[in-house]
């Protein structure tokens, strides 16, 4: 194995681009080094890149959103108090990633980029409608989170292609996010199920909402027909059953020593819409 | 293969080494270093047997390479006592006998002391939780949790 530090993204792109063998990125490394342990992975070229200046930054974007470099640590996300404000949802759902230890280290886009399906920190970006700025040897793009996850443990990025930073946008009024996942004790354990819930409210009424589910299928997925069931509604009886149908119609969950299939989706009906209800008070509490 | 020279501060000290790059922080630790302190549990983050701290952030050795120590500050267990005199949190887990066999007992104390370090008077749902990636296997963890308090009343006492 041939280990690169890299002092800037362009030169990070052209060693993956001129690695003929398997090629990992080295963020906080809690999952690539554990993959090694296990002689899952064992790549030929890693490539680190916590040298390349600004990977720990986080700033305000101009129209108001949040730039996240790629090496920022879910402890230093959680203890960041603007964005901890704007996008609760996102930051509970980094935070539920292990333990102190492993928070010291682990990364919203080494979250994203290793393609686990119950990845914590994936159905809050999708939901906040978090954005990725992607180099690679073809040029740079950007691209919605959503559009990452391909299955387990694969994306769609492009051999080569390396995430740049993380862009949240702006929160704007009357917003609010929340992210919950179930797991069978309080700490350390991979999600049955997640669900992020992030919605916009006039008045009493709902006006937007985005909902994401994860490990109820091979990928994180967005589910619009839950939004829809929600938006023009206060969150009553009615809407709020139409929200569980729907993210139960949506997923097609496995069975395994988490839980069976129709066990998980028992759950996903009935997480979505205790996240639902936390995300409108939040949004309710934004509003006062 | 070729290795990577490291130069690095362990506990105070400047020390180098030459590391494989598959090496782990626990491998260069214990193995080129002689500081066996650190404990290896698992190998794959869970137990937390292995934690250190790096430029003060706490992290499981077995989850960081040895070469990613290039130029940082890294504290053990060897560096916890002053000299001969034990710190504060030794002393309570042997008043407390919060360790049996003591496997567990160096990735506790690092981790312990990098929670006073940051919030000298934790609640214990607030040790519980920091500590929640520190496996004992024998004590039952309330010894533990005693422990860590007394230590933190203790230590606030004094200054
Ligand atoms: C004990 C333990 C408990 C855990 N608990 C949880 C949990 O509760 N929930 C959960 O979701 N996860 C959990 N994890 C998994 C892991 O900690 C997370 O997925 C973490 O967010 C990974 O981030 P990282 O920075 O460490 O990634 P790395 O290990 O550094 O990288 C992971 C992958 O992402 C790629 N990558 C990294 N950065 C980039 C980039 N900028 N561009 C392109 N690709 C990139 C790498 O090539 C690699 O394939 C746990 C892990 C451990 C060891
Ligand atoms: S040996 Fe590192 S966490 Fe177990
Ligand atoms: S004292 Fe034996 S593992 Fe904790």
């Amino acid at each position: 194995m041939r280990f690169h530090t890299p002092k800037t993204f362009e030169a990070a792109v052209a060693i993956a681009a001129a690695a003929s063998g398997q090629t990992r990125f080295l963020a906080g490394g809690t999952d690539v080094l554990v993959q090694m342990r296990a002689a899952m992975v064992m790549p030929d070229d890693l490539i680190d890149l916590k040298h390349i200046p600004g990977v720990k930054d986080i700033a305000r974007t101009a129209d108001g959103g949040w730039q996240i470099g790629i090496a920022v640590s879910g402890a230093e996300l959680g203890r960041h108090a603007g964005i901890g404000a704007d996008w609760p949802g996102v930051v509970e759902g980094m935070q539920l990633v292990g333990s102190t230890q492993v928070q010291g280290r682990a990364t919203l886009v080494g979250n994203l980029c290793n393609g686990s399906p119950a990845a914590d920190s994936v159905p809050a970006m999708v939901a906040a409608g978090a954005r990725l700025s992607v180099i690679g040897p073809q040029g740079s793009r950007d691209v919605a989170v959503e559009d990452i996850p391909a299955g387990p443990g694969r994306t769609t990025l492009k051999p080569g292609e390396v995430v740049t930073a993380v862009t949240l946008p702006p929160r704007g009024q009357n917003g609010g996010d929340a992210y919950l996942r179930f797991i069978p004790r309080t700490e350390m354990d991979i999600a049955v199920v997640g669900v992020a819930v992030n919605l916009r409210l006039e008045g009493d009424k709902i006006t937007e909402a985005r909902i994401a589910l994860g490990a109820v299928a091979p990928k994180i997925l967005l589910v619009p027909q839950a939004a829809q069931a929600i938006i023009g509604s206060t969150l009553d009886d009615a809407a709020m059953d139409a929200l569980s149908a729907a993210a139960v119609a949506a997923s097609t969950p496995i069975s395994d020593k988490r839980g069976t299939a129709a066990f998980r989706k028992d759950i996903v009906g009935v997480l979505v819409k205790r996240a639902a209800r936390i995300a409108y008070e939040r949004a309710k509490g934004a509003a006062k | 293969m070729s290795k990577i020279h490291v130069t690095t501060t362990v506990n105070g000290d400047p020390v180098e080494f030459l590391a494989d790059p598959r090496d782990t922080l626990l491998d260069c630790l214990r193995d080129q270093l002689g500081l066996t302190g650190t404990k290896e549990g698992c190998g794959t983050g869970d137990c937390g047997a292995c934690s250190v701290t790096v430029d003060g952030v706490l992290v499981c050795s077995c989850l960081v390479l040895g070469a990613e120590a290039q130029g940082k500050q890294i504290g053990t267990v060897e560096g916890i006592a002053n000299g001969s005199e034990l710190h504060p949190l030794q002393r309570k887990f042997i008043e407390h006998a919060a360790l049996q066999c003591g496997f567990c007992t160096p990735g506790i104390l690092v981790a312990a002391k990098a929670l006073l370090e940051q919030n000298p008077d934790p609640t214990e749902t607030e040790v519980r939780y920091w500590l929640a990636g520190n496996l004992c296997r024998c004590t039952g963890y309330d010894k533990i949790i005693r422990a860590v308090l007394d230590a933190g009343a203790e230590m606030r006492g004094a200054n």
